[in-house]
């Protein structure tokens, strides 16, 4: 037993990174470093307005007053901000990028990633964003989009056009001021995606981003805006990664989602930026801050998150209910393995009455990792008749990881139930047993066990990033527990 | 006079040693001068734990500091007996009884008492003098000044305290109790240490009193260190009852061998701010730990409990159990933390932290933690901030039971799953007298103390 738990163990740790390999684009970036020259840059090569850079400069010197967070329970290596080029893309013909007009080489990457880019693959029916370094290259089914009013565009082309929209939400539920990493996306952010639905609209396909770290020595700062009209609705959904590089690589990316009345969002991450080697060299440093605020009444927004991969997680999706009435949800499965850190979980913060909140977290550690779930469910005065059910599970692979729960709860109104469950274990020896007896292999019923254990979440995602996220998960974790 | 060889840094807190008086605290005994000036370093650097502090994120310990008040190293004349000011008042409870007052150890005689079975009790001071190889070998092995400032302070400041010592394989048959008593004209801060060391297959319970006999704003600190050696068992029962400007903090460590068992259950019923700290160690296998707490508040007071349990070892079992209901603008916090060691396998560990809250102004905090590095554990943690369940106000209302009478049974059933958990039958009775008077909003204090009650 102890021999097939060291053989099955090993073979996970030596499960490779699929999407670790590196594409030959030719890229534009600038140096290395950062100072208010290459905040300026960034804004000049990126043709914006002059609010933009003020925007930019503020949080710049914000950032500079501010010191990295050390409360999370993570080993964070020391970041050196002076090593890191801030923005590199793509080299761009002159003229609008058809698909045609775009580098080979990227599309390939697309293709080798499975994300659909070409239009003609209309059975994915996903419109996608595709963001690589710095730089958004290619977003699909716009004009269809465009038809029913919904605004899909990279973050670059909304400021451009549509700079009213982006000036009135940008900043608005994740401030500059907001923390360390925040301050830093604000000031050198490159692209992103933007997503408006108007009033009245349910978007009939999924909106999809599609991230990815390509160069070397540079660091993501994404910026994400979805805004939902009254009475609308969202489905969106992210995905990641990166080549194996021996040294850490920074992503540090905002999302701001703004829910008005009776509307709805659903946004869905399966993150899997390289998670470093099995003796923990290389790897994301996953630093994001993402914040959604359920503005109008009976307004709903729903995260799901599947986190397999990064280096170190930092990363606390939350939402702000201040409509009566909103709901907000967050499933989350975080999974570590080798020497991955996670902290993540998620605030949810009752201002208005009648407000409902659920979080279900799953968190999943094995090899050397260690994964905390960290949460604030906060109910304030005003808050009547707040609900809040949490469930926060851990299950350990191996006697060398290390498995938190942080809870906080703070209750203000004497009208709220909140509650908050968590159990740690690991995979009931009995479980096996029941499979064992029944002719399931020890690893299969493991596959079966942790697919239970984690279905509550994977139920949340849309169907194509289910399959994805489960495969994922397969991957990690088939038959790593003897 | 106390050595503080460098010049105090411009920091709010040395207001506080500032205050330590030329020749008080000096020569008292070698062991406790030599640790004396490390804490004081210790705890220029620590300070008064702040609003930053992760484990003081909801009680804001150092304002209670800013205003004046007097550090007493030595006890002040005393011109009262303790039998004419305080008398405990649970009839049928016989318990050998012990007072500290204002931080000194109230002496009868000279010496430690000595009981039957080699028992000895009495003053920490004293028990330096008399057991010194005794003593040293367990002072200062729990708590440390490293990263608590509180301690720190306590540990430059207290003089005395209450020692206790139950020698191998001693059953007690009576329960110690010990009370703690504030008295004095000014506004004093009393610290006081103690230490309990009970050795192999004895058993022992201890019942400890907190009560403030006049009106003035003290504030109190006492740090107890109890070792509990294998197959003993332990039971601690707290209470504390004091008035609205009372500050009332608490260390209690706990620091448990193989196969020992150890139950504690902390009641507090009154108190302007109370913060009770309780830190237990696991030390050796198959060791059980029982933590049981109940808060009732009312008015503006303030209670803050923090539990760290730390399993060292494997099979070892814990349990905590935390109830609070919050009336008025009350406001209550729980931080409770399991760390699960590497190794510590065949772990269970339970924690559950449950409240109430009463009014709109009241407000709760909670924060149950799990930190576990081993695999093969079982832990749970749970907590919920609610109201009384309106489907069983229901149920007694629809019985031709008063809605305020109903609330009344279901408040006392929600307390009687922490009361029950007292293994000291008379001392259980009293105390489910005490809260139910104290949720019929009756009780000032165990109401034959002699003294008036002021509020």
């Amino acid at each position: 037993m102890e021999k097939d738990q060291d053989k099955i163990l090993k073979n996970v740790t030596e499960n490779e990174y699929k999407y670790g390999f590196v594409s030959d684009i030719e890229m534009d970036s600038l140096p290395k470093g950062l100072n208010e020259e290459v905040i300026r840059q960034i804004w000049k090569l990126k043709q914006e307005p002059e609010w933009m850079l003020d925007f930019r400069l503020k949080a710049y010197r914000q950032w500079q007053k501010m010191v990295m967070p050390q409360w999370a329970h993570l080993q964070i290596p020391e970041i050196d901000y002076q090593n890191i080029i801030y923005y590199a893309t793509p080299k761009k013909k002159e003229g609008p990028a058809s698909l045609d007009e775009l580098d080979p080489e990227l599309i390939d990457t697309f293709n080798k990633l499975g994300i659909p880019l070409e239009e003609q693959e209309r059975l994915s029916g996903v419109a996608v964003d595709a963001v690589i370094d710095s730089q958004s290259v290619k977003t699909t089914f716009q004009e269809t989009l465009a038809e029913l009013g919904i605004i899909f565009c990279s973050m670059s082309d909304a400021i451009r056009d549509y700079p009213d929209l982006v000036k009135k939400y940008l900043g608005s539920v994740v401030p500059y001021s907001d923390n360390y990493f925040a301050a830093l996306n604000s000031a050198v952010f490159g692209d992103g995606s933007f997503a408006y639905i108007p009033k009245g609209i349910r978007c009939p396909m999924e909106l999809s981003t599609y991230f990815r770290i390509n160069l070397a020595d540079t660091g993501q700062f994404e910026r994400t805006l979805i805004v939902a009209e009254e009475d609308s609705y969202v489905s969106y959904l992210e995905g990641c990664t990166a080549p194996m590089r021996d040294e850490n690589q920074l992503h540090a990316a905002i999302v701001e989602i703004i829910v008005m009345d009776d509307a709805e969002v659903k946004y869905s991450t399966v993150q899997n930026w390289y998670p470093g080697n099995k003796e923990g060299k290389g790897g994301i440093y996953n630093f994001v801050t993402k914040r959604g605020i359920c503005k109008g009444n009976n307004s709903k927004l729903s995260w799901t998150q599947v986190e397999t991969g990064s280096a170190i997680t930092w990363k606390y999706p939350s939402t702000i209910l201040k409509g009566d009435n909103a709901i907000a949800e967050f499933y989350s499965v975080a999974l570590t393995n080798n020497y991955q850190q996670a902290d993540t979980g998620t605030k949810m913060i009752h201002i208005g009455k009648n407000t409902r909140s659920t979080i279900i977290s799953k968190g999943i550690s094995a090899g050397n990792s260690n994964n905390s779930y960290r949460g604030l469910v906060k109910v304030m005065k005003k808050a009547e008749n707040a609900r809040n059910y949490s469930q926060c599970d851990s299950l350990l692979i191996g006697d060398q990881c290390g498995a938190h729960t942080f809870p906080y709860l703070e209750v203000d109104n004497k009208s709220a139930v909140v509650e908050h469950e968590a159990t740690t274990s690991k995979i009931g020896e009995d479980q096996l047993f029941y499979c064992n007896q029944r002719g399931i292999s020890t690893e299969d019923a493991i596959g079966m066990i942790v697919n239970g254990y984690a279905r509550e979440v994977l139920n949340q995602l849309p169907m194509e990033f289910a399959v994805e996220a489960q495969k994922l998960l397969q991957i990690s974790l088939e038959g790593s527990v003897g | 006079m106390i050595v503080v060889e460098e010049k105090l840094p411009k920091h709010p807190d040395t207001r506080i040693l500032e205050r330590f008086d030329d020749g008080t605290g000096k020569n008292i005994h070698p062991v406790l001068d030599r640790v004396r000036a490390t804490a004081l370093k210790d705890f220029k650097r620590l300070g008064i734990p702040a609003g930053k502090n992760e484990r003081y994120r909801y009680t804001a310990v150092g304002k209670l500091l800013d205003r004046p008040f007097v550090p007493l190293l030595h006890p002040h004349h005393r011109n009262f007996k303790v039998e004419e000011i305080f008398r405990c008042d649970i009839p049928t409870l016989d318990t050998l009884e012990f007072t500290v007052l204002n931080g000194f150890f109230f002496e009868e005689q000279e010496t430690l008492m000595e009981l039957p079975g080699g028992v000895l009790v009495g003053g920490l001071r004293q028990a330096l003098k008399q057991v010194p190889q005794l003593a040293e070998a367990y002072l200062d092995n729990l708590s440390n000044t490293v990263n608590d400032g509180l301690v720190a302070l306590n540990r430059a400041m207290a003089t005395d305290g209450f020692f206790m010592y139950v020698p191998d394989g001693m059953v007690m048959d009576k329960p110690v109790q010990l009370v703690n008593l504030v008295k004095d004209d000014e506004d004093i801060m009393v610290q006081h240490r103690s230490l309990v060391i009970l050795g192999k297959d004895a058993q022992a319970a201890l019942l400890i009193c907190d009560h403030a006999l006049s009106e003035q704003k003290f504030i109190s600190h006492g740090l107890m260190e109890v070792f509990v050696g294998e197959n003993s068992a332990m039971e601690i029962t707290k209470l504390q009852n004091e008035h609205n400007s009372m500050t009332d903090l608490s260390s209690l460590f706990i620091r448990q061998e193989r196969n020992s068992r150890v139950r504690t259950n902390t009641i507090s019923l009154h108190g302007g701010l109370i913060r009770n700290n309780l830190h237990v160690i696991l030390q050796g296998e198959g060791a059980e730990n029982q933590a049981y707490g109940l808060f009732l508040m009312d008015r503006k007071q303030h209670v803050d409990n923090s539990v760290f349990v730390d399993h060292a070892a494997p099979h070892c079992f814990s349990n905590q159990l935390y109830k609070g209901v919050l009336d008025d603008e009350a406001t209550g916090a729980f931080d409770g933390k399991i760390l699960v060691r590497p190794h510590a396998q065949k772990t269970e560990a339970f924690q559950v932290n449950k409240n109430i809250l009463l009014t709109d102004h009241a407000k709760m905090n909670t924060k149950p933690q799990l930190e576990i590095y081993a695999d093969d554990v079982k832990c749970t943690h749970g907590a919920t901030v609610g109201q009384l369940d309106e489907e069983a106000l229901f149920y007694l209302r629809s019985r031709g039971i008063h809605e305020y009478e109903a609330r009344m049974l279901l408040m006392y059933a929600f307390a009687h799953e922490v009361i029950r958990e007292i293994k000291i039958d008379p001392l259980q009775d009293r105390i489910h007298e005490l809260v139910d008077k104290r949720l019929h909003g009756e009780l000032p204090r165990c109401h034959t103390c002699l003294v008036d009650y002021h509020k």
